[in-house]
């Protein structure tokens, strides 16, 4: 196995070593270093092409540069960097980099999580019904997406969802006619959704569109957007939800030890909001805190699991894990957005919360909450955009691997001796359903990464597509460079960890050097 | 209702029905009873045909007034759509509306629609061509060539395709570049899509790949062998043809790749350029005219995605037409009706033949449930391995 992984990432490396060869060849030719210089009149035009020249080293052949270039770029195995410099501004390309590498992998981490978790969701539900109308609507919002171009997404999510939703938010009032239109789409996706006989559709379809019409009234009326926390009483209300919902999934309510672990994890929680709003009003946070908090939440969760005993402990320990990970997220949201008006209305936002262009709001500091939500409200458009387009690759993929092993004899024999179809979906089909999606989310991170040139550059997102496409028109080649290396290179990873999961997850795979 | 695990009527009727035909014909039928790609397929067809004929092509001048570089005058504010619902209904002088100095824009979008599908079919001829040598060359000999054609594809993969597409985008836009000696503008579409396609083969290349190495252990290459046949014959009129199907439904996935990629680097500004347009370009163009002028955004922006989801809808018509497991099933109230049908039917057997006992026992149950048995399964001449995505997908 490790054999077999060792011989994969070398011969990879080698591939990559080839490919930063060619394209810098390439980019050699394809760049054009007297661009500035073409259209100037100055007398002294001459001279000015041989310093261009000889800053650039362009007398030595390609071939002995790229040769320097390597020697620098292998200089990081050993700690000293050399990835060669911007010649425009004269900034050196490791400096340039640190910042980039964090915004990207920032960006696309968001992005690829929601993206995986939506995707499979939704795949995995029109899979269960398949040739519904629920199916083909998701069939078709798929492909849809699929073909949606990014930037022309992008440039509207800026429009709309960043200059006229501040401009809503200002002033937040919506007709009748858009709120009961929205409840009652959403009623017959929450149809579709759930399906069943006639009598649970039309349960489904009322029910859905009465909580989405409150939700939303409420939400407007209470002028919630403008303050959007959720209070101990929202709490909660979703830690409750979250401990059925998690219970539901993973063992099913028959399990009572699992449901009354996952109400008890749910409880302390609760019973730990206030506390915990002291810890945060009194120590200064960071994100070390927030790991440690963490594991002492999923520590929690395993013991009361584990306190409940019963035939099979791991099953309850498991789920009040997860419902103290739901909560722990919870207050972890609420506690940012309880900054929302402070932030609003500080000056440099001028309650127009929800940016355009950036990472973050220059010159503007606060407390580890204040920056958090500085951060995502930077984030939100940017991931949107890349989350609609990989979103359909998901599904898509998701629902074509589940019909398949729904079609399973071994599917058919679950069914047959009587398990709940909960159990049959969700232990039986969706496990195996999702293991090739091992082998595709690589791949996909590195589209994404792709992906992220296009929405970096329209959302000047300072990360390392912005960098890329700055650097081509600017006709720097040591930065363009730096960025194919270190995409390589993630895609190097990508597909070690792809083969290593693999193995891993399905035993049926065996991997002999 | 579980429409995979009984037989329905109709769905025996089909196979009854597909009985004796050779597979193309099978394939075809399949391919023109799925609504969504044929749909797809004449929208497509009018899209295209509007833009060739609209704006011409080549020497032969369009039908429409305007060409996408003459100015005219200005004739609503800004330059909105002149086309009214009002009584009565006309389209105007610009029905999409003009730009900043007064071109019109419908022009201009059919001028861009034209140079993107045309760039979009050599990026997919250039990679159905790639892609296939490479991948049976791979396929077939196996070996170390097969490892060599493999990493040259990790090659390509490894890097995202809009950056090697940047690279490439710019280098044959830029001075050092030229093609005997021709002026940029001739050779600027057809190039990139050469190019482009060189670099969107890779996924073809695997999954024909893939095919190739089953194939080939299968008997009738090894009876093709014995009787002399030459490699290259094998290849081209034993194995091609039996994974066509793979190689078509791909390139066609390809193709909305290929839009989607063509638009991104016009509109990132390393594709196609201005003065020439292309529906990406004319986005670059106008994205910040959006807040002023929005019409000039929404037109070109529309039909990229009309053009990628018509193709997107054919290539999965193409992918259930070419599965051999994949049968017509019909909707879920189809099937209720002939449940129906066939209840009463045996009802009404059952009352006219009520003497003669018609032994109860084979009857099927009284709530219509469909005799239970396996469905008839297609009998494809060859059982083809199933091909779909997720094959060739491991490396």
């Amino acid at each position: 196995m490790i054999k077999f992984l060792l011989r994969r990432t070398l011969s990879t490396a080698l591939v990559l070593l080839v490919v930063t060869f060619v394209l810098y060849l390439l980019l050699d030719t394809a760049l054009d270093y007297y661009a500035d210089l073409r259209q100037s009149t100055a007398p002294n035009i001459g001279e000015l092409y041989e310093a261009r020249a000889r800053l650039l080293d362009l007398d030595t052949p390609v071939i002995v540069r790229y040769f320097q270039w390597l020697t620098g770029a292998a200089g990081c195995l050993v700690g000293s960097c050399d990835l060669g410099t911007a010649w425009v501004s004269g900034q050196e390309v490791t400096s340039q980099l640190q910042g980039a590498v964090v915004n990207t992998i920032k960006l696309v981490t968001a992005a690829t999580l929601v993206a995986i978790l939506v995707g499979v969701f939704l795949g995995m539900v029109s899979a269960i019904r398949q040739y519904t109308g629920f199916d083909y609507f998701i069939t078709f919002v798929g492909f849809l997406m699929y073909s949606l171009p990014v930037f022309w997404v992008a440039v509207l999510l800026k429009q709309y969802g960043a200059i006229e939703f501040n401009n809503f938010l200002s002033d937040p009032v919506v007709g009748w006619t858009p709120i009961i239109l929205v409840s009652l789409i959403a009623g017959l996706i929450w149809m579709g959704a759930l399906g069943g006989g006639r009598r649970r559709r039309t349960i489904s379809f009322v029910g859905a569109t009465v909580v989405t019409f409150g939700t939303i009234y409420y939400v407007l009326a209470s002028g919630w957007l403008n303050n959007p926390t959720f209070g101990i009483v929202g709490i909660a209300v979703f830690s409750l939800a979250a401990a059925i919902a998690v219970t539901f999934l993973s063992t099913g309510l028959s399990n009572r030890r699992a449901l009354w672990t996952a109400f008890t994890v749910a409880i302390i929680g609760i019973a730990l909001y206030q506390p915990l709003q002291y810890l945060f009003w009194y120590v200064e946070m960071t994100w070390l805190w927030m790991g440690l908090l963490l594991i002492v939440g999923v520590g929690v969760g395993l013991a009361v699991g584990a306190a409940f005993r019963g035939p099979d402990p791991g099953i309850s320990a498991r789920t009040g894990a997860f419902v103290a990970v739901v909560i722990g997220v919870l207050i972890f949201i609420d506690r940012v957005f309880q900054e929302w008006g402070r932030y609003s209305a500080h000056p440099a936002i001028n309650n127009r919360p929800i940016a355009t262009i950036g990472a973050r709001t220059p010159n503007l500091s606060g407390n580890f909450w204040f920056e958090n939500l500085d951060s995502f409200t930077h984030l939100l458009l940017p991931s949107i955009a890349l989350i609609l387009i990989s979103i359909a690759s998901y599904t898509r993929y998701t629902r074509g691997s589940m019909l398949e092993v729904m079609n399973q004899d071994y599917i058919r024999t679950a069914r047959a001796k009587g398990l709940p179809s909960r159990t049959v979906v969700m232990r039986h089909a969706l496990r195996n359903a999702l293991l090739p999606l091992a082998s595709v989310i690589p791949v996909d991170i590195i589209t994404m990464i792709g992906g992220a040139v296009i929405t970096e550059t329209i959302f000047g997102w300072a990360g390392m597509g912005k960098l890329f496409i700055d650097s081509m028109n600017r006709n720097e080649l040591d930065p363009i460079m730096a960025y194919i290396v270190i995409t390589g290179l993630l895609a190097v990873v990508a597909n070690l960890v792809a083969d290593f999961l693999y193995a891993v997850l399905d035993p049926r795979i065996r991997v002999d050097a | 209702m579980n429409p995979i695990g009984g037989t329905t009527p109709s769905a025996t009727q089909d196979a009854a029905a597909d009985a004796g035909l050779s597979q193309g014909t099978i394939v075809l039928r399949k391919f023109l009873r799925h609504t969504g790609a044929m749909v797809s397929l004449i929208v497509l067809a009018i899209v295209a045909l509007l833009a060739f004929s609209a704006q011409g092509v080549g020497p032969i001048p369009g039908w429409w007034i305007h060409n996408h570089t003459s100015s005219a005058p200005v004739v609503n504010p800004g330059g909105a759509p002149t086309w009214t619902l009002a009584q009565p209904f006309s389209l105007g002088e610009h029905p999409f509306g003009q730009d900043d100095i007064g071109r019109d824009n419908f022009a201009r979008v059919m001028k861009g629609t034209q140079i993107s599908l045309m760039v979009m079919a050599i990026i997919g001829a250039t990679a159905l061509v790639i892609g296939t040598t490479i991948g049976a060359l791979a396929g077939y000999y196996r070996g170390w060539l097969d490892g060599l054609l493999m990493r040259i594809t990790d090659g390509f993969i490894i890097v995202p395709t809009i950056v090697v597409g940047a690279i490439l985008g710019k280098l044959i836009g830029g001075p050092g570049f030229s093609f005997f000696g021709l002026p940029l503008s001739t050779y600027m579409a057809p190039m990139l899509g050469l190019v482009l396609g060189g670099i969107l083969w890779t996924s073809l290349a695997r999954l024909v790949r893939g095919e190739f190495m089953a194939l080939r252990e299968r008997e009738f290459v090894d009876s093709a062998r014995v009787s002399g046949a030459s490699d290259f014959r094998i290849m081209a009129k034993h194995i091609l043809p039996n994974s066509v199907g793979v190689i078509i439904v791909n390139t066609t996935l390809l193709m909305s790749q290929a839009i989607v990629l063509e638009t991104a680097l016009s509109f990132l500004g390393f594709g196609i350029r201005s003065p020439q347009i292309s529906l990406g370009q004319l986005i670059n163009e106008y994205q910040s005219a959006f807040s002023t002028r929005p019409w000039l955004f929404w037109w070109a922006g529309l039909f990229i995605i009309i053009i990628a989801l018509c193709i997107n809808f054919i290539g999965d018509g193409l992918r259930d037409a070419f599965d051999p497991r994949m049968k017509a099933i019909p909707s879920v109230r189809k099937m209720d009706k002939a449940d129906r049908a066939t209840a009463a039917a045996r009802i009404a057997a059952r009352t006219e033949g009520g003497a003669s006992r018609s032994s109860p026992s084979q009857g099927n149950p009284p709530d219509g449930i469909p005799p239970q048995g396996n469905p008839p399964q297609g009998n494809p001449p060859h059982d083809d391995p199933p091909h779909d995505e997720q094959k060739g997908e491991r490396r």
